[in-house]
């Protein structure tokens, strides 16, 4: 029962940084087809703030394993 | 695309090998040649009952003492019997021993080889010997919790499972409870603190020393030719490491270390080109599979390395938006200050998850996948679902594979710009009358 509500939890938490996400990669591909020529910036900046909002979801897998 | 066919083709070709032989109850023992790695929770049955001549082929199947988990297939313990780390090797179906330190209060250090344990070399890892009290159990070493164990090397009818993942080793007609494995994983994987303690040169350990010497190879070989071919244009393996490592100097080090960035490349690059070539390492199928970027001790090392660095060359600027962050009211700071003391931890610990969750997962994944031919084969009692499902689950898992080679780069990546960029803050100089 623990493990189930573990599981929602940890669903809730992807949710959030899906979105999260899904705006940094849709704001960055408008960026880049604005401006083509910074496509390296930007796509190094992307994958770093991906990688920020992925932080959530991580500490949810963690409480999840940890509660279940 | 050569490497392609020929993966797909081996891939295809062993799981089409593990089905014919399971699904054949009397066959000889050497037949068990063609199982590896995805299918010995059914050939592990009849494995013991070949080498003891103890039980009939008939009822190997209903032996509690004998088998993993009975006639169920069980595709989560599977996958995660197949991420966790291993006192033997396997390249395919053999296992070949390693050796094992240990320790424990009543009995010290205990230094010897895991072939003291005397598992098949074409099988699962699973000891019929008990030495000193440990057993081997699917690969890994546990220690048995009764002290009226005997402590000299004695042979064992089986390891039995229960509901719970608890291991019971029967001797004679008694079983003995074991402890939990012993990982430094914070008991994530059914381990954790334990009355004896792992200090093996486990199968991740052996994987760590193959890329380490590999990189190791490999970077004294272009640094020489960068000494001897002065002035000329790379050659060979140069004109591979030379762009990547551009790459990274470009991308990571210049823009977020600044001026400083030749004092902290080298840590960068090491951090960068170490994860990267265990990333690959692990995905070699059949090689041990070994999973030492998706292990979290070695995860929590990485961060504590990269929590120092940060943290020890942190300037006078770095400590105090820590702890007095300057331009805001007094009130804030007092919830201010909370939060960016929390955050100097949680930086290096999710930098420490992503790395372990993100490997992890895609070993998972693969494993799921070629579970599926188990599934539907219903443990080889559906010869049509399990020969139908072959084709499709060798094709996702090949998908999923090449999904691998991209998260390796990416994930090796992230883990370097993420700790330039946090020791970039740590190392900045702040114009106050610009930042506030």
């Amino acid at each position: 029962m623990v493990g189930s509500i573990a599981a929602i939890g940890m669903g809730l938490a992807v949710i959030g940084a899906g979105i999260g996400i899904g705006n940094v990669g849709a704001k960055a591909m408008e960026a880049i087809a604005r401006q083509p020529e910074a496509v390296g910036d930007i796509r190094s900046n992307m994958i770093l703030m991906a990688a920020l909002v992925e932080g959530a979801a991580l500490i949810a897998i963690v409480v999840a394993f940890l509660v279940a | 695309m050569q490497l392609r066919t020929f993966l797909t083709t081996i891939l295809i070709l062993t799981a089409g090998a593990v089905f014919a032989d399971h699904g054949d109850d009397h066959k000889s023992s050497d037949q068990t040649q063609t199982h590896q790695q995805n299918g010995h929770d059914h050939n592990h049955d009849h494995d013991t009952s070949h080498d003891h001549g103890e039980e009939g082929h008939g009822d190997a199947h209903h032996d509690d003492c004998g088998g993993h988990h009975g006639d169920t297939f069980d595709p989560g313990a599977t996958a995660f019997h197949h991420i966790a780390d291993a006192n033997v090797y396997s390249i395919g179906p053999l296992q070949i021993p390693l050796p094992c330190i240990l320790y424990n209060k009543e009995s010290g250090f205990d230094i010897f080889m895991s072939s003291k344990f005397g598992f098949d070399r074409l099988g699962h890892g699973d000891g019929h010997y008990a030495y000193k009290g440990y057993v081997l159990d699917g690969g890994t070493v546990k220690l048995v919790a009764d002290a009226n164990f005997p402590k000299e090397k004695v042979e064992i009818k089986g390891i039995r499972h229960d509901e719970d993942a608890n291991a019971y080793v029967c001797l004679g007609d008694n079983e003995y409870p074991t402890y939990a494995k012993s990982t430094a994983d914070f008991g994530l994987f059914g381990g954790g603190i334990t009355p004896f303690y792992d200090f093996s040169i486990t199968k991740n350990v052996v994987s760590m020393f193959i890329v380490f010497m590999f990189c190791l190879w490999l970077f004294l070989k272009v640094a020489r030719a960068y000494k001897d071919r002065q002035g000329k244009a790379p050659k060979g393996v140069q004109s591979l490491i030379e762009p990547v490592f551009l790459f990274i100097q470009d991308e990571v080090c210049k823009p977020f270390l600044g001026d400083k960035y030749m004092r902290y490349q080298p840590f960068i690059m090491s951090l960068f080109f170490f994860i990267l070539g265990l990333n690959l390492f692990g995905q070699i199928p059949f090689f041990g599979g070994s999973n030492v970027t998706g292990n979290l001790a070695f995860t929590c090392v990485l961060a504590i390395f990269a929590f120092l660095v940060t943290n020890l060359s942190g300037n006078k600027h770095y400590w105090e938006h820590i702890f007095w962050m300057p331009g805001v009211p007094a009130w804030v700071k007092t919830i201010l200050t909370p939060v960016e003391v929390l955050g100097v931890f949680i930086k290096p610990l999710t930098l420490m998850l992503r790395l372990f969750a993100n490997i992890t997962a895609g070993h998972m994944v693969i494993i799921i996948f070629v579970s599926l031919i188990f599934i539907f084969s219903q443990n080889g009692a559906n010869a049509i679902g399990g020969w139908g499902t072959v084709i499709p689950s060798g094709l996702l898992s090949l998908f999923m594979m090449s999904i691998e080679l991209l998260v390796a780069f990416i994930q090796a990546f992230v883990f370097a710009i993420l700790t330039a960029s946090y020791i970039g803050a740590a190392i900045e100089d702040h114009h106050h009358e610009e930042a506030h």
